[in-house]
């Protein structure tokens, strides 16, 4: 038990070490929401008009774009994972009296606070957007970053136990990374799409982090929110589904790094 | 220190250790001699906890590599074939998280880091960059980083692999002296015939087998003595003309005859008067483990080396590499 505690904050501070030596990467992962933001927002927000009461186009758009920064910065807990490998380094890990689950545990925590970091600063754009932004909403956050960062990194930690080489993995991830994106109604709302659209997004788990992320943000009841056979999802019960999913992809994670080796 | 009994993985169809026992004592430099894709680094890897063994028993500083791998893993430290040091990181940073992933307490960790940085000539590059560190600096980082975590035994997996010479005698002073200061027990890889020559005992594997297991010297006396070469303009009849005078089994190769004799200093001179044809020349020197390697398995070290594809699924086939 000791063992799994010192490996989770033994690995997860070496993803923070490394994070903050790393500029390039933290303007890389910055750089994609903002290119969204800019474009998509100075091109569809006038010709859409407003989507739901005091809601323009960019406003609906911001909460999926920080739901794409939890995305892109925990998937690279999978990376680092490939990295470490390739670059052997993950020999010393292993090799550690630390087992196996503490690795993975500490590669979740440390994509998840990366990921928080992300999303802190995307924060700052709020006031430029005219989203609201209190410290009531950014407390809401931190549970819903937290349980989709977890799900987001076991994921990327379950599939690139099984890569050899970065590329291998870095393939998997570009032809993971956009149907989840699209997918996830980041930049349309998914209750008023063809029905084959709908039931692709409500299989998608990252269609609920975004829409907890935008009722934090924007409020329930505008009628965008995700429903589930003719239930709309309050935030709670996204927040649920996800954390249980999180949980599972966890422990996948945590099966196929132990598995024999 | 270390007790190994009828140690056997395969990886599917291949055995890579067909069951090898041996004993290595405290405070020992212990060799494991052969061609690459004998099974050493495997072996390594099951005493190392990083490899269940497919059957058989080892133990290391007294516990069980199946049952106790923590304990395992505390009593030793490792230097890997290839390099897995962060290089994201530098030296300082390094060492300082191999501290607390063993979990040493602060003023130990960072009196200990100053140490052994000192000891391997790196304390003033502690806050340099890894990556700009030169082949021969990294792996003295990497074995104070395993001795970090005061192990009673060192695994060395080819320690000194793609070093030039003077490094790797470098190299080698260094663990000399811990040995003599620690009482360090070490257990290498190599194929290099020199640096087995550090070594107390080595035992030569050959397809996952040990061949022989002795001293340096042992070892050599083994093979009968002192090598012989001569040339001739016939080398078969020359190597006949042996074999009926003297009934000693020479080798023909390489465009020589090759026999051993005890004391070959007495022996060449009587044997070049009455040699029957004329000599192009002769050639007198003590053994070598290569002689030794040759006499156990007919083969030369380096001709025994895998193709390239046999190395490429064998470098696939360890998880975690």
């Amino acid at each position: 038990m000791i063992e799994i505690w010192r490996g989770t904050w033994v690995v997860a501070y070496r993803e923070i070490l490394r994070f903050v030596g790393d500029r390039s990467r933290l303007l890389s992962s910055l750089f994609m929401p903002l290119l969204f933001l800019l474009i998509f927002g100075a091109g569809f927000t006038k010709a859409l008009g407003p989507l739901a009461r005091n809601v323009n186009y960019i406003q609906f758009m911001y909460p999926g774009l920080i739901a794409m920064t939890v995305l892109t910065s925990s998937l690279f807990a999978g990376m680092s994972v490939v990295w470490d490998r390739e670059f052997g380094f993950l020999k010393e890990i292993l090799v550690a009296p630390i087992g196996r689950t503490g690795i993975v545990f500490g590669k979740a925590a440390g994509g998840t606070m990366v990921a928080f970091a992300q999303v802190l600063m995307m924060l700052v754009l709020a006031p430029f957007l005219h989203v609201p932004l209190s410290p009531g909403i950014v407390l809401s956050l931190v549970p819903i970053v937290i349980v989709l960062s977890i799900a987001l990194s076991g994921l990327g930690i379950l599939v690139a136990s099984f890569m050899q080489s970065q590329q291998g993995f870095q393939v998997l991830v570009q032809v993971l990374i956009f149907p989840l994106i699209f997918l996830a109604g980041v930049f349309f709302p998914v209750n008023n799409v063809p029905d084959w659209l709908a039931v692709i997004s409500k299989v998608n788990p990252l269609t609920y982090g975004v829409d907890a992320i935008r009722q934090v943000f924007l409020g329930s009841g505008l009628g965008l929110g995700v429903s589930v056979l003719g239930h709309t999802m309050s935030i709670v019960e996204e927040a649920a589904l996800v954390g249980v999913l999180g949980g599972v992809m966890l422990a996948g994670a945590v099966l196929a790094f132990n598995r024999d080796v | 220190m270390i007790e190994v009994r009828d140690l056997a993985r395969r990886f599917g169809k291949l055995e890579a250790v067909k069951g090898v026992s041996f004993t290595v004592e405290e405070g020992e430099v212990f060799g494991f001699l052969g061609p690459n894709g004998a099974g050493k680094t495997t072996t390594i890897n099951m005493l190392c906890t990083l490899l269940k063994p497919t059957s058989g028993s080892a133990t290391v500083n007294g516990f069980d590599v199946r049952r106790n791998r923590s304990d395992v893993r505390r009593s030793i430290g490792l230097v890997f074939q290839q390099s897995t040091v962060d290089e994201y990181l530098n030296a300082e940073q390094n060492l300082r998280f191999h501290g607390y992933a063993y979990g040493m307490p602060h003023a130990l960790r960072e009196s200990r880091i100053k140490d052994l940085l000192t000891m391997v000539e790196l304390w003033d590059r502690r806050r340099g960059n890894v990556r700009a560190f030169s082949g021969g600096m990294k792996r003295r980082l990497e074995i104070a980083r395993g001795l970090l975590h005061h192990p009673r035994v060192l695994f060395l997996d080819e320690p000194t692999l793609g070093l030039d010479p003077q490094t790797r005698r470098h190299i080698w002073d260094y663990l000399n002296e811990l040995r003599r200061r620690e009482g360090l027990t070490i257990f290498l890889t190599t194929h290099y015939m020199d640096e087995a020559e550090n070594c107390g005992r080595i035992a030569i594997v050959d397809h996952g087998s040990i061949v022989a297991l002795d001293t340096p010297d042992g070892l050599k006396d083994k093979v009968g003595g002192d090598v012989v070469t001569i040339a001739t303009a016939d080398n078969q009849a020359a190597a006949d003309a042996i074999r009926g005078t003297y009934k000693i089994e020479p080798i023909l190769q390489d465009g020589v005859v090759r026999f051993h004799v005890p004391a070959g200093e007495t022996f060449l001179p009587d044997f070049v008067l009455r040699f029957p044809q004329r000599l192009l020349s002769v050639g007198l020197r003590r053994p070598t483990l290569d002689d030794v390697f040759l006499a156990m398995t007919g083969r030369e070290i380096r001709d025994s080396e895998l193709d390239e594809r046999d190395q490429m699924l064998q470098g696939m086939r360890g998880w975690g590499r």
